[in-house]
């Protein structure tokens, strides 16, 4: 059996499983349906997760490339008195979300962005969200999301 | 931004940054199976066989439903019944659905769908819509002649006649191409079989009553024996009702016939290949102009691209007939717009229905008349623009609301420093590599449907024994953020605090059909009907309680979570308790109408909008001469939209708007050879991404508008319909090179 921690809970899986997407895994097996599927090919971003901490699109990533590792959801993100992030207030506070489809894909780019760059500027947090695709915002409350966040920690 | 500036509501943040939200996909049911569509590699064909059998006898298949197990009507649609739930006879695009291949798994019904056997006569196809008019030898329906699915003109004074006696004429032809619209969330629909008989269903529905309209026809049941819900969507723009309703329609089949829960998740790949587009248009313009800048006649003559399924372009094409001279004065005007049916993907509503298009054609005109002229093109516009008491190209007198197309204009020039801008613009003269450009753009906007068709809406106020109330309306929610603005809405009404309010989880069942989530409709009809729902339950309310307070009832006040007359108040909760106690239900119904319009097709003459907006958009952008590559710099955007009810949300409109209008001007091109789309991906097919979009400055300018008694007008496809025409103008004054299709694609120097 392979081990793989999602969330902090420890899963196993068989060899048979090596092969299906974490994506697959995260939405069916685990039932954990925040993670979204918009394109399959790695292109939207909705399905980012982290893995070790780093962002990755989930729809490509293979079961035997998290063998071992520590992945993390949206369903992972509040904090365990079960209050929101301060990155997700952030988005709440700043408008920018509208169907949220892209959100949960975007908040876990945001976190990666900041345990990378804690400070960025709003050319830096645009260029970090290039990968996540998102059709109603145009981008700039979810660019005031990441910038109120910052302000805040400050 | 600083923490002082947030001014937003909604009800659904918590649950969309927690991943809480359930879509389409996120639900499942005990002994819910899965549907795949079967699709044809041909465009243009005749059926001569379908052979299910051998996928049938594949482990795991349930079955595989066709046009025989179809018990209504074959083909159904918004006007024309002409989108069919399986290809019958004929496939008209590569989009037409054979076969549903229903299976234990997702993987089986895929693996199996390549057993289906379809035998073809291939005919020719029709693929170019200016061959495809007046073609009886090739028609994609036999019931549209010339394949032509819809006409609308404009015949206002005598337009040939005033040429001759014009000082300059001015021509051009302008194409725009078909725009996906890249909803992040992909197709899903879901069937339950309800034991009383109901089928239940889940899906990426814009419109549920609509959605409701298709598979009652398709199945041959009434509008009763289904109950479809509203639940959160991933995005839509006008894109999930044609398509997502026949989807649902065979989900619905399939339950109904296995007597299981059915799901059907669509791959973006089918997404693309199977949903309507924007509609491509070709555009010649002419206008003839007096030498001191008076537009004194236009002809205009638009074919608008319907592809193999009419949808709604016959509504689409009227918008684009009612608006084609933009918000300017003109006396003499000609306009023909022609709807017309190919094999390529069909095309339908997509957030601006025919405005964005015209709009790119209309306000680069409008440079280069100026130019021409010698005139500045501010000072052209001014003169030539609607005013207070004006009347349109369609007869229509503009006085039941404040005609700001100037103020606009003026705000928006002065905050984004035009003026200024404009004498840095390149024209192709630069120093280095880069050419700068800033380009503007106004326009009017009628809202709500118009003469297209019925607008009514309905509301319903439960206010229950403890206090809080249950508000729905028939307006749905597609993320735009709809049910925030009917709560803030009600609140007001009632001074309450909003977490009184729960907003219901709507469905076809729970309330009147309040006709579709379109034509940026929503806040203006659904408020509109929440405010009279207010005034039928504040008589209610204050009819019952009077004797309580020993006053006249209309000397009850509703302030600060309290009923207030002289010195005798009532807590909230207190005067709902009493309410009960006097056996009286604190309920509403409210039905709102809207104002009476008018349309004469023959003449083209009408009052076609109740109210209008006016927006103005600048851009700032510079343009690389080595790689040709356009970056904009800056947006500046501006709507009287009547009031705001959520600021952040309509500035999230706009913002958004903007970033679609680039989109469709800029980044996105689907490339379709012999009818096939050969990116149906977004890796292949660019929306915009952060980097491509600018800083945007929103500036929402609000003259009350009384039209309806929500005094909004809607921020949705104003938000979208001017950018690229803006931007074209923008790319002009940097490179000196006048944009005559869409996306721009500019070659660098070599």
């Amino acid at each position: 059996m392979n081990a793989i921690t999602v969330n902090g809970r420890e899963h196993e899986f068989d060899d048979s499983m090596l092969d299906k997407k974490l994506l697959k895994y995260l939405r069916e097996d685990l039932e954990l349906t925040g993670t979204k599927n918009g394109c399959n090919v790695g292109a939207c971003g909705s399905c980012t997760v982290l893995i070790d901490n780093v962002a990755k699109k989930s729809c490509v990533v293979p079961l035997s490339k998290v063998v071992g590792k520590s992945v993390t959801t949206i369903e992972g993100v509040e904090q365990a008195d079960g209050s929101l992030h301060p990155l997700q207030q952030a988005f709440i506070d700043a408008g920018a979300v509208q169907c949220g489809f892209c959100t949960p894909g975007m908040i876990m780019k945001g976190l990666d962005l900041m345990s990378k760059n804690p400070n960025p500027d709003r050319d830096e947090i645009r260029k970090a969200f290039n990968g996540n695709l998102c059709r109603c915002t145009g981008y700039q409350q979810i660019v005031d999301a990441v910038d109120l966040y910052v302000q805040r920690q400050n | 931004m600083v923490d002082s500036e947030k001014k937003v509501f909604r009800n659904d943040d918590v649950s969309k940054v927690t991943g809480r939200a359930k879509y389409a996909d996120d639900y499942t049911f005990h002994g819910m199976i899965h549907a795949v569509p079967v699709y044809t590699d041909s465009v243009h064909a005749e059926i001569i066989s379908i052979d299910t059998t051998e996928a049938e006898t594949i482990e795991g298949v349930r079955k595989v439903l066709t046009w025989r197990d179809v018990p209504g009507l074959p083909a159904f649609g918004q006007i024309e019944k002409d989108l069919y739930i399986f290809a019958k006879d004929k496939i008209r695009y590569h989009g037409d659905v054979v076969a549903l291949v229903v299976a234990d798994t997702r993987e089986i019904a895929i693996e199996a769908s390549k057993s289906v056997q379809v035998e073809l006569k291939e005919l020719t196809p029709v693929l170019d819509q200016e061959k495809a008019l007046g073609d009886n030898a090739n028609l994609v329906h036999e019931q549209f002649k010339d394949n032509k699915v819809a006409h609308h003109h404009v015949r206002r004074g005598d337009a040939e006649g005033t040429f001759p006696q014009c000082d300059l004429i001015v021509e051009h032809e302008f194409r725009t191409s078909f725009v996906e619209h890249a909803y992040i969330e992909p197709e899903c629909a879901f069937a339950n079989p309800r034991t009383d008989g109901v089928i239940e269903l889940y899906g990426t529905f814009q419109h549920p009553f609509s959605t409701r309209r298709f598979v009652s026809a398709f199945l041959k049941r009434q509008f009763a024996d289904f109950d479809v819900y509203s639940h959160p969507v991933g995005g839509s723009f006008g894109g999930k009702d044609d398509t997502i309703s026949a989807i649902a329609s065979r989900a619905a089949l399939a339950a109904s016939i296995l007597k299981v829960p059915v799901k059907i998740l669509y791959d973006r790949e089918w997404s693309f290949r199977e949903s309507y587009k924007r509609n491509p248009y070709i555009m010649r313009y002419k206008y003839g102009l007096s030498k001191d800048g008076k537009i004194l006649a236009i002809n205009s003559y638009m074919l608008s691209e319907s592809g193999a399924v009419t949808s709604t372009t016959p509504w689409s094409t009227w918008r684009s007939t009612a608006q084609c001279a933009g918000p300017y004065q003109v006396d003499n005007v000609h306009t023909d717009v022609i709807g017309v049916a190919t094999n390529n993907v069909f095309t339908g509503a997509m957030r601006g229905f025919g405005t964005p298009q015209v709009n790119f054609a209309i306000e680069q005109m409008m440079d280069i008349c100026a130019e021409e002229l010698d005139i500045d093109p501010i000072e052209f516009r001014r003169i030539n623009m609607v005013r207070q008491g004006c009347e349109t190209i369609t007869g229509q007198k503009l006085d039941g609301h404040k005609v700001s197309m100037e103020e606009v204009m003026d705000k928006i020039l002065a905050e984004s420093d035009y003026i200024e801008n404009v004498k840095r613009n390149s024209r192709g003269q630069s120093d280095d590599d880069e050419f700068y450009g800033t380009g503007m753009a106004i326009s009017y906007r009628g809202s709500s449907v118009g003469a297209e068709g019925l607008d009514f809406a309905a509301c319903i106020i439960n206010c229950q024994f403890d206090g809080s109330i249950i508000l729905d309306t028939g307006i749905h929610e597609n993320g735009q953020g709809s049910q925030s603005a009917m709560m803030l809405a009600l609140a007001k009404e009632f001074d309450v605090p909003l977490s009184r309010i729960k907003y219901n989880r709507s469905s076809t069942t729970s309330i009147p059909d309040s006709g579709t989530t379109v034509a940026t409709r929503g806040t203006m009809m659904g408020i509109s009907a929440v405010k009279k729902a207010s005034i039928t339950l504040k008589k209610t309310i204050r009819d019952t309680l009077c004797d309580d307070f020993q006053c006249d009832p209309e000397d009850i006040r509703f302030e600060g979570d309290r009923l207030v007359a002289g010195s005798y108040k009532l807590s909230w909760e207190e005067a709902m308790h009493k309410m009960f106690l006097h056996r009286t239900y604190p309920f509403a119904f409210g039905e709102y109408k809207a104002p009476r319009v008018s349309w004469n097709d023959d003449i083209g003459v009408g009052d076609a909008y109740f109210t209008y907006v006016y927006s103005c958009n600048v851009v700032e952008l510079s343009v690389n001469r080595k790689t040709g590559k356009v970056k904009l710099i800056r947006v500046t955007a501006g709507h009287d939209i009547g009031s705001a009810i959520n600021e952040g949300m309509v500035k999230g409109q706009i913002y958004g708007g903007i970033a679609q209008g680039t989109g469709m001007a800029l980044t996105e091109n689907l490339i379709i050879e012999d009818g096939k789309i050969l990116n149906p991906n977004f890796n292949k097919y660019k929306i915009p991404k952060a980097s491509d979009i600018p800083e945007i400055n929103a500036f929402i300018i609000e003259n009350e508008d009384l039209s309806t008694p929500s005094g909004v007008k809607g921020i949705g496809e104003p938000a979208t319909e001017l950018i690229a025409a803006a931007i074209a103008n923008a790319v002009y004054n940097a490179t000196g090179k006048r944009q005559y299709s869409l996306p721009i694609k500019l070659e660098g120097e070599k």
